[in-house]
């Protein structure tokens, strides 16, 4: 196994959470590991006459204050969650922003709705009162890259920026992206992702997936590779990560290492193809020049769709044998974030790796009979963990896997 | 006849485009080009759509990058217009 740090072309030396469990990386993980749930009625809008009534909101987030006073009525929600982020990231990584080119940073974020409350105000405004009432900054502020280029702007990060637009799977992309990158010219990739579509327009949106869950209950509403697995909760928020390019100035700082990764698409069902996700998961394990052995925790990616939980299941016991590895899904927790919820996990997972602890699933009672996982479920369960399997499927077909390693940073206090 | 001052145009941007708490249009910033107080052509375009729909005048594109680069020069040129509009 691959366990030193030059093997690894990024480590993950910064993290900003905003999620449903917590705004602030300790605050997240406090929840995560109490198995505190963020999922509840939505309250940013009237959802009775949606059949979706639940949803991971961050609560005790206003963009006031948290970000510069001019982006806040130029930018969507997902963009002003990402800013906080993204600040809170760089602060927690000590870089010294100024010593470095500002041609060697770059932004790569992953987005899945782009702005969709900022352009339904505006839709709203057209409709209503006509053309000119349509504000300026709509031209920026709904498209998928708004968030990359703000980042980017106000960090002075002029390197080779990009959006990655590929659903759920989106965290685990761009990820992925910045560590090419930090393989070329680049030193430093703020990367990562948020989303935030609780509004009518961004739900509906949803809704055409038919993957929703609309259970009234919170704490029965997302239930992976249960037998009532109904379809996911949808959440805002997710985290920004800051990844460096591994040498002496990151030591004693990574929270990790990104040892592997790959990326399949699944063609549509009627094709009868099989699923790439078992492939996919054996090329990160190559990448990460790992074994199914080496792996010490499997984040999942819970879809809690009966047909979508049994590809995961057969997937990972195909890889690892059946009850073999510990998994876990977080995610129930927050509902799926969409250009969040894979770099949630990925911060997650990188501190569950320097903690030694994998949080356990909330929700699951009782696990399907062709889904034989070792769900970690009831409490958290302490272990030493060297390395993580992040699993992230999008809506479409898009498939990724990610090997962490765990990095040099000290142990929180848990 | 209505005028238009510095407050009103601070007003305005703060709902419309956001201004930073420790930017002010008055004393030393009012000579000061937007661009050099963070505000880029599409903070102006905003700034001029707000005045259109406000007093109902109509602004040419070149008039908010030509007249209006300024905070001061931005006051004189809406009052201008509404001086030329009750003449």
């Amino acid at each position: 196994m691959n366990t030193s740090t030059a093997g690894a072309a990024a480590v993950i030396t910064g993290m900003g959470v905003i999620a449903p469990t917590g705004v602030g990386t300790e605050e997240h993980w406090q929840a995560v590991l109490a198995g505190k749930t963020g999922i509840g009625r939505i309250t940013r809008f009237d959802p009775s006459g949606y059949p979706v009534r639940l949803a991971g909101e961050v609560a005790g987030f206003t963009a006031k204050g948290q970000v510069p006073a001019r982006l806040v009525p130029q930018t969507d929600r997902w963009t002003h969650l990402a800013l906080a982020a993204a600040d809170a990231a760089v602060a927690d990584s000590a870089v010294d922003l100024a010593s470095l080119p500002e041609y060697e940073m770059a932004v790569v974020t992953a987005s899945s709705s782009g702005g969709t409350e900022f352009g339904q105000h505006e839709m709203e405004r057209l409709y209503q009162n006509g053309p000119s009432w349509v504000g300026a900054y709509q031209s920026i502020a709904w498209f998928y890259a708004a968030t990359t280029g703000q980042v980017s702007i106000r960090h002075g990060m002029r390197g080779p920026c990009g959006v990655v637009c590929t659903e759920q799977a989106g965290g685990l992309d761009a990820v992925g992206q910045a560590r090419r990158l930090l393989r070329g010219q680049s030193r430093l990739v703020v990367t990562g992702g948020t989303d935030s579509s609780l509004c009518p327009y961004g739900l509906v949106a949803q809704l055409a997936n038919g993957h929703l869950s609309s259970a009234e209950d919170a704490d029965r509403a997302y239930l992976p590779f249960d037998v009532e697995a109904a379809g996911y909760v949808p959440g805002e928020g997710g985290a920004i990560l800051v990844a460096e390019r591994p040498g002496p100035d990151t030591q004693g700082r990574a929270y990790g290492r990104v040892l592997g990764y790959a990326a399949g698409f699944d063609q549509s069902a009627r094709t009868g193809r099989r699923p790439v996700l078992a492939g996919t998961i054996r090329r990160a394990l190559d990448d990460a020049r790992c074994v199914p052995d080496d792996i010490d925790v499997v984040f999942a990616d819970a879809a809690a769709d009966p047909h979508l939980d049994r590809v995961e299941a057969e997937a990972l016991a195909e890889v690892f044998g059946t009850h073999a590895v510990p998994v876990t899904a977080p995610k129930t927790l927050t509902g799926r974030l969409y250009g969040g919820g894979a770099a949630l996990d990925v911060a997650t997972a990188l501190l569950a790796l320097r903690d030694g602890v994998v949080p356990h699933t909330v929700g699951p009672t009782r696990l399907r009979s062709d889904c034989p996982l070792d769900l970690v479920r009831d409490a958290p369960r302490e272990r030493p963990l060297r390395t993580a399997l992040v699993v992230a499927r999008g809506y479409g077909g898009f498939t990724s896997a990610m090997v962490l390693g765990r990095g040099d940073r000290p142990a929180g206090d848990i | 006849m209505s005028t238009f001052d510095v407050a009103e145009l601070r007003e305005i941007m703060s709902a419309s485009v956001g201004v930073e708490d420790d930017v002010y249009f008055d004393g030393d910033h009012l000579d000061v080009p937007f661009a050099d107080l963070g505000f880029d052509s599409l903070a102006l375009l905003e700034l001029a759509s707000q005045i259109q729909r406000r007093y109902g005048m109509q602004i040419p594109d070149e008039a908010v990058t030509e007249d209006m680069s300024s905070p001061r020069a931005a006051v004189d040129y809406v009052n201008s217009r509404l001086v030329a509009a009750v003449a």
